[in-house]
């Protein structure tokens, strides 16, 4: 037996253990980045708002019905205008992408040969990327226009226009999500359903649909949740005039308008306009926090279900 | 319309009924199975109908995407030119005019400052993102042991992929600028860029790493290599190519948005280049300049609206066919 | 702009997926919640696991730790041939388990695999430059047992090792043994051929590179080509890339990237199963010329494989026990145990 020492340790190897662990710490040091950034959010909007709000009482910010923040005399911080604007848009827009976008999606996952999908799916998904900026543009220059023509009452900003090009937007959310989750139910489902006698809309609506129900749902919440949160295509096509009104076709103005109108400004430091904005960041942070949430809850459930 | 409604590949064994309008049955003399029954025929043609329902959804962004392609190129047309790409900003909207430029004391109106304020902007974001995001996402895959801080990590990751820009934008405005001092500057609108595409980089570059495959990293073991020589020399050369696609996709989204950078106080016109030497100076970037424009009443703003969101299209196309390029280049091997 | 324009839509979908372990699309599963308890393809390595968590006894004693693990078992073993570690009798295969020149010592060696345990106490010598042959029906648990020689277990986030593994003498479980210097000593070859997506030469010269044998690389790259048997075939073809070669001589550039760092002990597993009877054969007349200079560890399903070119076979049946362990004439020519001779004589397995 061969027992002539042998040395096996960590110090006695010129193994960079040392370079090693400091990769990990530094490597380590970048995924931190990440919660820093969900802490900073969370500090930074909590900090404005607490400011905000030794100014204006809680009561008036969420019940009051008057968004004036700049009267001189008498200001009035009401949030509920703004949240308004938000769900018209909101609303709106999911009315345009649910049933578009899960039509779509039951198009490209049960009827469509894969070429087809191959081309459609990556075309739609290129409305995704395109800058939102660019969304506002197309709002005044072409839907405004046309809805002027269909309802001349309609105004140069309408919230109409505002919804159909945030729904335009998040068509591929709804349809690309929605289409993952429907390829994923397996052929096995179908089989037995097409073995029994059903049709091809049979199988579509009521077999492929619901087995792939909640993750369909939560393409929907992530789809909402973009809408709540869009910025620059409302601000160019819905405006800046803050008001509770059922016209679609009247000027509103979002949560998120409303942080453009104050960013594009110069709300000094320390002025209650800088800190409102910090309040309603936060309202903004917390609804989307919910759906987000609310978006992987239904997934998880979903994981149950089919393990 | 034409198509397939029984080419779908993922039903590709049994498809045996025809959502066509013909009669499907095999029975033709009327005596024995019904196979023509009048509720089969009225399934087939609610079938038919449903699909012509889907088909027009899926045709609806298909139409808005064109729509929303002419509409922008039509209103540019004529209003972009190699003046329009080399010259500074007009508040006058006669200057945009190409037909003008010979009279025009001032010089034709374009967006010069803005394109190299965006590339600018996109270059020091790519360096942060490659650092941060390539890193995090080596720690999540190749380090993290499975516990409930690494879970919470990449819940937390994914959570903020869902954070409305806007609010990237507020963050930026109060850590950066204020507490940080930084100004409105190029490093603030960078920082607050990178940590918005940070997420998504994240989560693609750790798809790259993942599909390395662990016979590579066996066998670098199985020779001594260490864990850090082993993600250098072989996990990180095999997932370059994804994860520089990935990050290219990204930035492509960074380059176009708006609202983090208004947030942080992108000035709306420029009339110069940022100064690269002066770290606190302010910036201008395209799509703040185009935002800008379509505010603006006049009609001839409108066209040089459109000449932007154009030479905005035009960056983001290249950028996509180079990660396109680089992922089919890649892809061939192996 | 194509089908991964938009990041924002491509980051939340694999976010999602990532939430959703068990979505179709493999390629994008498992990188949360996914705590699986099955033994696992070496998993994503995490250095968390470079140190085993390793019970019993922490002193180098086998006794002791035979004591703990096995009370009923005798602590000494003084009939026995050879002159290394004493073997406890409770646990001891049938034949002559203990050889005179033996490098590595299992002594009690469990390993677990989350709540499986896939091998029980491990009582095995292997022997000083010769070639020591693992067989044994699937899931018998020699693979999992060549691993825990080189410490490769170690990659797999679940696995768990109690008992003594010693290399010459030392317990490599220990806590001041770094598996990578372990690694240094012993070397590996895969079942499947895993070459680099780099040149030949740079594959070869990969562990010389990363243990900082920078000297003479390229004399030493050509010496373990000439040794693999692979020179005289890819000479002019330095540069091409490994993955060009075919699947025999991939796999004689991974036993040339094997020795190329001069390692004492190579370990083998299934290094000819994927290759196609020509391949085999020059890998097997291979590994007997390997056997001169190395001490050489092989898995191998393949019976007659085994009696062709090794000196000793262990051999492991169903559950991951270690039946018999003998000379391999011995072992192919009269087994003490019935149901090695049933394996042998293929009644089972």
């Amino acid at each position: 037996m061969s027992t002539e020492p042998i040395d096996l340790s960590r110090n006695g190897n010129d193994v960079g253990t040392i370079g090693d662990r400091l990769a990990r710490y530094i490597f380590f040091g970048c995924a931190a980045v990440t919660i820093a950034t969900t802490l900073a959010i969370v500090l930074v909007l909590v900090n404005g708002a607490t400011d905000f709000f030794s100014t204006v009482s809680l009561t008036e910010f969420f019940t009051g019905t008057d968004w004036s923040p700049r009267a001189a005399d008498n200001p009035s911080f009401g949030v509920l205008p703004l949240v308004w604007g938000t769900l018209m848009i909101t609303v709106g827009s999911a009315l345009i992408a649910i049933p578009i976008g899960t039509l779509t999606a039951i198009y490209l996952s049960e009827y469509a040969s894969s070429r087809v999908r191959r081309v459609v799916k990556p075309t739609l998904e290129i409305l995704a990327g395109i800058p939102t900026i660019v969304y506002g543009f197309f709002a005044l220059s072409f839907i405004t226009p046309i809805l002027q023509q269909i309802y001349p009452g309609t105004g140069t900003f309408n919230a109409a226009a505002g919804a159909i090009v945030v729904g335009v937007m998040i068509i591929p959310m709804v349809s690309s999500i929605s289409e993952d989750a429907m390829s994923s139910v397996p052929d096995s489902l179908r089989n037995a359903a097409y073995g029994l006698g059903a049709t091809k809309f049979e199988v579509s609506t009521q077999v492929v649909l619901p087995a792939s129900l909640s993750g369909i749902l939560a393409a929907y919440v992530l789809a909402i949740s973009r809408a709540i949160g869009e910025t620059m295509a409302v601000t160019l096509a819905a405006g800046a005039l803050a008001q509770v009104t059922m016209n679609p076709f009247a000027e509103i103005q979002t949560m998120t308008a409303y942080m453009v109108e104050i960013g594009t400004g110069d709300a000094s430091v320390g002025s209650i306009g800088y800190q409102s904005l910090f309040a309603i960041g936060l309202t903004l942070f917390a609804m989307t926090f919910l759906m987000n949430v609310l978006s992987m809850w239904i997934r998880s459930r979903y994981r149950e279900e089919y393990q | 319309m034409s198509t397939n409604t029984d080419t779908s590949t993922t039903t590709t064994t049994t498809t045996t009924t025809s959502t066509g309008g013909d009669p499907d049955g095999f029975d033709p003399d009327g005596n024995g199975f019904d196979f023509d029954g009048s509720s089969i025929k009225r399934k087939h043609q609610l079938g038919t109908i449903f699909l012509g329902l889907c088909f027009a959804a899926t045709m609806v962004g298909i139409v808005a995407l064109v729509a929303l392609l002419a509409d922008v190129l039509l209103e540019a047309r004529g209003w972009l030119t190699w003046e329009f790409l080399t010259y500074p900003p007009s508040q006058i909207a006669e200057n945009y005019v190409p037909s003008n430029y010979g009279d025009l004391a001032t010089g034709p109106g374009g967006m010069y400052p803005m394109i190299i304020g965006s590339i600018y902007l996109i270059i020091m974001t790519a360096i942060f993102t490659l650092f941060l995001g390539v890193g995090a996402a080596i720690y999540l895959e190749e380090y993290a042991p499975d516990s409930s801080l690494t879970r919470f990590i990449e819940a937390n990751i994914a959570n903020l992929a869902g954070v409305p820009s806007i609010v990237y934008g507020l963050l930026g405005l109060a850590v950066f600028v204020r507490a940080m001092q930084t100004g409105a500057s190029l490093i603030a609108g960078a920082l607050t860029l990178t940590l918005l595409i940070l997420p998504i980089v994240i989560v693609q570059s750790q798809e790259s790493l993942r599909a390395v495959p662990d016979s590579m990293r066996q066998a670098s073991y199985g020779t001594g290599a260490t864990k850090w020589q082993t993600i250098r020399n072989v996990v990180l050369p095999e997932a370059v190519p994804g994860i520089m696609t990935g990050i290219i996709l990204s930035l492509s989204r960074a380059i176009g948005e708006t609202a983090p950078i208004l947030m942080v106080g992108a000035a709306t016109t420029m009339f110069t280049p940022p100064d690269l030497t002066d770290p606190t100076g302010s910036f201008g970037a395209m799509p703040m300049q185009i935002y800008e424009w379509a505010k603006m009443p006049e009609a001839e703003f409108q066209h040089v609206a459109a000449a932007g969101i154009v030479v905005l299209l035009t960056i983001l196309l290249l950028m996509n066919a180079v990660a396109i390029l680089i992922r089919n280049k890649y892809d061939k091997r192996s | 702009m194509s089908d991964q324009t938009d990041g924002r839509l491509a980051g939340v979908r694999s976010a999602l997926l990532s939430i959703r372990p068990n979505a179709n699309d493999g390629s994008l599963t498992g990188t949360s919640g996914s705590s699986n308890t099955e033994p696992p393809e070496i998993a994503a390595a995490s250095s968390e696991s470079e140190s085993v968590s390793r019970q019993g006894s922490g002193a180098d004693s086998s006794a002791s730790a035979a004591a703990s693990t096995q009370p009923d078992a005798e602590t000494t073993t003084t009939s026995e041939s050879g002159s290394g570690l004493a073997m406890p009798a409770g646990d001891k295969p049938l034949g002559s388990p203990r050889v005179d020149n033996a490098v590595i010592e299992a002594r009690d060696l469990d390993v677990f695999y989350g709540d499986t345990q896939a091998l029980h106490g491990i009582n095995m010598d292997i022997p000083e430059k010769e070639v020591t042959a693992l067989i044994g029906p699937s899931g018998c648990g020699k693979s999992t047992f060549l691993r825990s020689i080189n410490r490769m277990n170690d990659l797999i986030d679940v696995a768990r090792v109690e008992g003594d593994l010693h290399f010459h003498g030392k317990n490599v479980y220990e806590d001041d043994v770094d598996p990578v210097a372990l690694r240094r000593k012993i070397g590996m070859v895969f079942q499947k051929p895993n070459p680099f997506p780099k040149s030949i030469f740079d594959n070869v010269a990969y562990g010389l590179r990363v243990q900082g044998k920078d000297d003479n690389v390229e004399e030493n790259v050509l010496t373990a080509l000439e040794r693999a048997a692979l020179l005289d075939e890819v000479e002019d073809q330095l540069d091409e890339s490994g993955l060009d070669l075919s699947g025999g001589q991939q796999q004689r550039l991974c036993i040339a990237r094997a020795i190329a760092t001069d390692p004492e002990v190579i370990l083998m597993d299934e290094p000819a199963s994927a290759l196609d009877p020509v391949a085999t054969s020059k890998i097997e007349d291979l590994v007997e010329e390997l056997a001169q200079e190395y001490t050489v560890a092989i898995v191998t399903h393949n019976m007659q494989q085994a009696a062709r070119i090794s000196d000793k076979t262990a051999v492991f049946l169903t559950g991951g026990h270690l039946v018999e362990f003998d000379d391999t004439s011995k072992i192919f020519e009269n087994p003490e145990s019935d149901r090695v001779e049933d394996y042998i004589t293929g009644k089972f397995g």
